[in-house]
């Protein structure tokens, strides 16, 4: 099973490569964004060509971008290619095209509204302050093309199972499928914000929004949102990983677990982003608090498998004694470049789950909630393990898909050691930052970090220095891995014959077990389906209750609403 | 489930019961609790600070683009703020630095936390969400000091 080859077609093949290299030019105008706003932030520049002198349109990219349409691409590209690969079924290319199409002009309409300056509202864009509507329509668009990618991965699993009675599900698949099932039950919630509620509001068919009731159902959405960003980058640990490291997967039934305890407990959390928020009940916070502790067990679980994966491997290269395997790993192996992605991604993902155990801790959150600490944890998570990995992803990927040999494999190999170097100097100094008392999302450069204002805060200026530097390191570590992506794309071709194939390093499992309760998703949706209801309901109610009136639009420009 | 799997497992789980009991402890026992849910209250526009006790008074604060109403509050040491928040536009946030105060300020809704002053100084109280063009100059500060007779509030337009 493991290094068999599949054959797709040549649609489905340019399809995923299209979804592969527009992204991919998405996110470096987002990284460039990022880049910018360490210097805005620490008054080393007050504009730049691109947005001018408006930090928060630049911020608005930077998020949108690299954390909304990057992820979303790479998450449906990778589920097309590993569903038809382990299930040896190509998929429907002509519901795959469509899927993509959908979902590259959302994002092509969002991307111009937001460079238009009518969109300055963060990738959060909460209400009153207003978008243009077709913003709110391009991320529709977004994300109902990535449900139909995965309306098409629905009927070859049941046909799969139907002719497989019996053997479990290939992990790959149920790690895709849970990634999605997550994304589809938390994107309704955005689904009727955006629907019912901001784009009517944006339209001016209606007046007035509730603001409490348009957040919280953001943070419905906002914090699944999150793990759709990480499952696809935990399939890659599950599956290809152990293989890579010269191993197999500790236990494939703790893989199949961590999958089905996300789906369980990954939605019915959202409040804990609203501790400090009004008019939601203490209690219901504390409620949401205690399933976020529920859903850091599957990651924990993760840790272990992963790690006894990685020392099974060492072992198996000859590594002895306590400690001996850890030195036996292909951490510089070029031929195995993507290890190097993937085991920094992990190191990186030890202080992201330190960090948001941190934030879901109730009371404590009081001491880092919006301070600078919070892009801190999120780009130890979002913008490492994730990116890391969806950049060892999309660069195999569209070396597989288009036939081409990988270039630049030594400085490929180099590039997520710099980076990590790079994002763990930012992170620390927007972390510490954070608990100076530094805001995020914050244009400092203009005012605390200015020495010529009343505003001045001596204290956070290293922080803010740091987070130059570290955000310095970053974007040469990616401009690096950019080149090297496009030396691959415009590559010459391994050979021009028809039947090229595509092949992925699948992991076998060292203790296979039988995992009879964990090979059905639609129990673990209800019971996902009942928490849900029992998490959300009490805080809904008292949204309604404890709110007065409602809000007319603004634009960021103007504190006199916009009719 | 091999041994030492069972053993990750369940230390997994200890230690997220023992995260999980430090959390109640510091509510219950401590009374270090978030904001929660307010109904009982008149919406208000203006802002107003009057004293309730010896040491205590109530602050009603609101949040505008692109300022604090108050924007400096200066109070005798040991005083005790009964603190509501509320926007009168857009969302804004609120943190008192070196204090555990930090509080949403949202259209429609009011924000509650208590907070005591026992040291001079300055705090600053800066916005701390996304609210528009010159989000980051808004701010303001409680200004605590030894024998201060008469509280007082001040405002920038």
């Amino acid at each position: 099973m493991s290094d068999y080859s599949f054959k797709f077609s040549k649609s489905s093949k340019w399809l995923n490569v299209t979804l592969l290299i527009i992204p991919m030019v998405l996110l470096f105008i987002g990284i460039y964004g990022g880049l910018m706003q360490t210097l805005f932030r620490a008054g080393i520049i007050t504009s730049d060509p691109f947005v001018g002198g408006d930090y928060y349109k630049g911020l608005t990219f930077h998020g949108v971008l690299n954390a909304i349409v990057f992820t979303t691409f790479f998450a449906v590209v990778i589920g097309n290619a590993l569903v038809a690969y382990s299930l040896k079924k190509p998929l429907n290319s002509k519901i795959e095209w469509l899927s993509g199409i959908l979902m590259l002009v959302g994002s092509v309409m969002a991307a111009i509204t937001i460079f238009m300056g009518e969109a300055t509202v963060l990738y959060t864009f909460y209400p009153p302050l207003k978008a243009h509507p077709l913003f709110y329509v391009g991320l529709v668009l977004l994300v109902v093309g990535s449900w139909v990618a995965f309306f098409n991965w629905i009927p070859k699993y049941l046909e799969w199972r139907r002719e497989n009675k019996g053997k479990k599900t290939p992990m790959a698949v149920v790690g895709m499928f849970t990634t999605f099932i997550i994304w589809f039950i938390a994107t309704l919630a955005v689904a009727v914000e955006i629907l019912f509620m901001l784009l009517p509001w944006s339209l001016g068919l209606v007046d007035e929004i509730n603001v409490m009731l348009a957040r919280t159902l953001f943070w419905f959405f906002g914090h699944p949102l999150v793990y759709f960003w990480l499952l696809p980058a935990y399939v890659m640990y599950y599956v290809f990983m152990p293989k890579l490291a010269g191993g197999k997967l500790y236990s494939d039934m703790a893989g199949r677990l961590v999958f089905m305890m996300f789906i369980l407990f990954s939605i019915p959390v959202g409040t804990h982003h609203q501790y400090m928020d009004p008019a939601i009940g203490a209690q219901w916070k504390f409620l949401h608090g205690i399933f976020t502790f529920a859903v850091a067990l599957p990651s924990l679980i993760t840790a272990f498998t992963l790690a006894a994966s990685l020392e099974h491997a060492g072992r198996n290269n000859g590594g002895t004694g306590l400690f001996g395997w850890v030195r036996k790993l292909p951490y510089f192996d070029k031929e195995k470049w993507m290890f190097s992605y993937l085991i920094t991604g992990l190191i990186i993902f030890i202080l992201g789950g330190i960090g948001g155990i941190i934030n879901a801790s109730y009371q404590m959150n009081t001491v880092i909630h919006n301070t600078a600490w919070v892009p801190g944890h999120f780009h130890l998570t979002v913008a490492g393990p994730v990116l890391l990995a969806f950049l060892a992803g999309s660069l195999y990927l569209v070396g597989q898909f288009m036939n081409k040999k990988v270039r630049m494999k030594g400085w490929v190999t180099f590039v997520p050691y710099a980076y990590t170097i790079g994002l763990l100097v930012m992170s620390y100094g927007l972390k510490i930052g954070g608990l100076k008392g530094m805001p995020r999302r914050t244009m400092t450069g203009t005012s605390y970090a200015n020495p010529d204002s009343l505003l001045y805060q001596a204290d956070w200026i290293p922080y803010i220095e740091m987070s130059v530097v570290g955000g310095s390191v970053m974007f040469v570590a990616i401009l690096i891995y950019i080149i090297a992506f496009f030396a691959t794309v415009f590559g010459k071709a391994e050979s021009v014959e028809e039947g090229a194939t595509v092949t992925f390093p699948i992991s076998e499992p060292l203790h296979d077990e039988e995992a009879k309760y964990l090979r059905n998703f639609t129990p673990y949706i209800i019971i996902a389906i009942i928490l849900i209801v029992l998490s959300y309901t009490p805080v809904i109610l008292d949204v309604l209750e404890a709110t007065t009136g409602g809000s007319l639009p603004y634009s960021p420009d103007s504190p006199i609403p916009l009719r | 489930m091999d041994k030492s799997e069972k053993l990750a497992f369940s230390l997994s789980g200890i230690l997220l019961a023992v995260f999980l009991g430090a959390i109640v402890y510091a509510s219950v026992a401590k009374d270090i609790d978030v904001p929660t849910c307010i109904t009982d209250m008149e919406p208000f526009a203006k802002d107003t600070l009057f004293q309730t006790g010896p040491d205590t008074y109530e602050l009603q604060m609101v949040a505008r683009m692109w300022a604090f109403q108050p924007s400096t509050v200066r109070l005798p040491v040991g005083s005790t703020v009964d603190l509501y928040v509320t926007s009168e536009d857009i969302i804004h946030g609120f943190k008192i630095d070196r204090k555990n105060v930090n509080l949403m300020a949202i259209p429609g809704a009011i924000n509650y936390m208590r907070v005591t002053f026992n040291e001079p100084g300055e705090y600053l109280y800066a916005c701390h969400e996304f609210c528009g063009a010159a989000h980051h100059t808004m701010a303001g500060r409680f200004v605590i000091e030894e024998g201060l007779d008469e509280p007082e509030t001040e405002e920038e337009i």
